[in-house]
């Protein structure tokens, strides 16, 4: 049964609610196979996506789950909004929720803003990314497609490569293998990788093939290019040869492993595309669960929140 | 809250003998089987749309298609409730199209979720007739809707429960009516 108001990071949520979650995508995912892919749920319910941060993937993953399920959407782009005009965050969203709205979707540069905005409204606020901090949705959908892979989420080796140090995905991924009972080990350069990382219960290696050695997944990060300013590593090419996952690197890991990306990717970087587009990886599929587990998401925080229980 | 049993209205051998009548009755009313499919409301409208499945084979030896449909995303009471139902399997793995779909359920009251159910199933096909098939219809309709096959009338006042308990999920076949009374 889901109690909460909001969802800023995996790290606040119990096992039973990520498993809630993934049982509820399951059956979501059915509805995105049939014809007619809309269902009445959420019908008179509104949601807003609030995205301070480019992203195509995310919002659109989002704004289709909350069609599927009937809800209705408005999307604000912050270039051509009041922001521009002066108006402080809270201002707008208290504005936007004065119209109405029943859930904010809220992606942003600087880590802890979903959570501040969510103890300042009464609608539900959904962290889509923010900051370094976490990105819970899109480490809830990576879950839930290896649940759909391996029938199972713990016992497995998930090892997670590139940018650490940077990467949101990175840590809410952390904190849900670890709450399952899966066990994580995190390579990159080591410029790349934050100090006491090992004080979130993962190893830590700067050797590619000593990390996908015995890995059920590997999960390749995106270098964040934007992010890398300051010359945290020589070169590209470098990078590639010490940390790029390619078929070489492959041929060493588990037949089964499978390998995962958050997307977009930098190919030819951190992963080739020979083995982004062979049939280990996942990472097409990943996007299609990313609007199963946003369903999911929408129906357990929208669904069914009354004053009385009529049956 | 506790439920108190008031009466068994039903034991396991009315329950066969209710079913396999109205088996009959959907033999005689489509003319025969070859058209027909049955859908169980989740959850016991599944194992009874199983059950007539048997007997139906039994009858004219065809065993006709059986799904199940799940009918939470189609609640038109979901934002007045308090608890969350969890979102079930919808499993109909062949086309109603044009098909005579016998949806089955255990009991028939307001009428509400036989009304999503409806919409649930014009989402995945578009059978040529809908029937309903209920093992109890004990009133109260607040919709336009009806049983084609009931297999007990029980007259009940709102305040009174009505439980439907089959061997595959409750692990007895039986069809009590009590009422929730507070500790």
């Amino acid at each position: 049964m889901w109690k909460k108001k909001d969802l800023i990071g995996i790290e606040e949520l119990s096992k039973e609610e990520i498993e809630l979650i993934v049982e509820t995508a399951v059956n979501m995912k059915d509805i995105l196979k049939r014809p007619i892919k809309k269902v009445p749920t959420l019908r008179g319910r509104t949601i807003c996506t609030l995205f301070y941060e480019p992203s195509t993937r995310t919002r659109s993953s989002f704004e289709l789950a909350a069609k599927y399920l009937s809800a209705d959407t408005i999307s604000i782009a912050t270039s051509t909004s009041s922001v521009q005009k002066g108006e402080t965050l809270l201002d707008t969203v208290k504005t936007l929720e004065a119209m109405g709205i029943d859930l904010f979707i809220i992606r942003h540069s600087a880590s802890g803003v979903p959570s501040f905005i969510a103890k300042n409204v009464r609608a539900g606020v959904i962290n889509a990314g923010d900051g370094m901090h976490e990105h819970p949705t899109q480490a809830l959908l990576d879950v839930f497609s290896v649940y759909e892979k391996k029938g199972r989420l713990d016992g497995l080796k998930i090892a997670i490569i590139g940018d650490i140090f940077h990467s949101r995905v990175a840590r809410s991924n952390i904190y849900a293998w670890n709450k399952l009972g899966s066990e994580v080990i995190v390579c990159g350069p080591p410029t790349l990788i934050p100090p006491y990382i090992e004080s979130l219960n993962v190893k830590v290696t700067y050797n590619l093939d000593e990390a996908i050695e015995d890995a059920d997944v590997i999960y390749v990060l995106r270098l964040q290019l934007e992010r890398q300013k300051k010359g945290l590593f020589p070169t590209l090419r470098e990078y590639h040869m010490l940390y790029g996952v390619n078929s070489e690197r492959i041929e060493k890991a588990k037949k089964d492993v499978l390998v995962m990306h958050p997307g977009p990717m930098n190919r030819g970087v951190e992963i080739s595309s020979e083995v982004a587009d062979s049939l280990i990886s996942v990472i097409n599929e990943q996007v299609t669960n990313g609007v199963a587990v946003r369903m999911a998401l929408l129906y357990l925080m929208l669904g069914g929140k009354g004053d009385e229980d009529t049956v | 809250m506790y439920f108190q049993e008031k009466a068994k209205i039903m034991d396991k051998e009315a329950i066969k003998r209710a079913l396999r009548r109205i088996a009959h009755e959907i033999v005689e009313r489509n003319k025969g089987i070859g058209n027909v499919v049955l859908i169980g409301i989740r959850r016991r409208g599944v194992p009874l749309a199983q059950r007539l499945q048997k007997i139906l084979k039994e009858i004219e030896g065809v065993e006709v298609p059986v799904g199940s449909l799940d009918i939470t995303l189609y609640r038109d009471d979901l934002n007045l409730r308090l608890d969350q139902p969890q979102v079930g399997k919808t499993d109909i793995n062949f086309s109603i199209e044009n098909k005579d779909v016998v949806l089955v359920d255990d009991v028939l009251y307001t009428g509400r979720t036989v009304r999503s159910a409806l919409d649930a199933l014009m989402d995945i096909g578009r059978p040529k007739t809908v029937q309903l098939a209920v093992l109890i219809d004990r009133g109260h309709r607040e919709l336009p809707i009806r049983a084609d096959y009931v297999g007990k009338n029980v007259p009940t006042s709102r305040k009174e429960q009505i439980e439907v308990r089959l061997e595959e999920i409750d692990g007895v076949d039986e069809v009590v009516i009590g009422e929730w009374k507070e500790d």
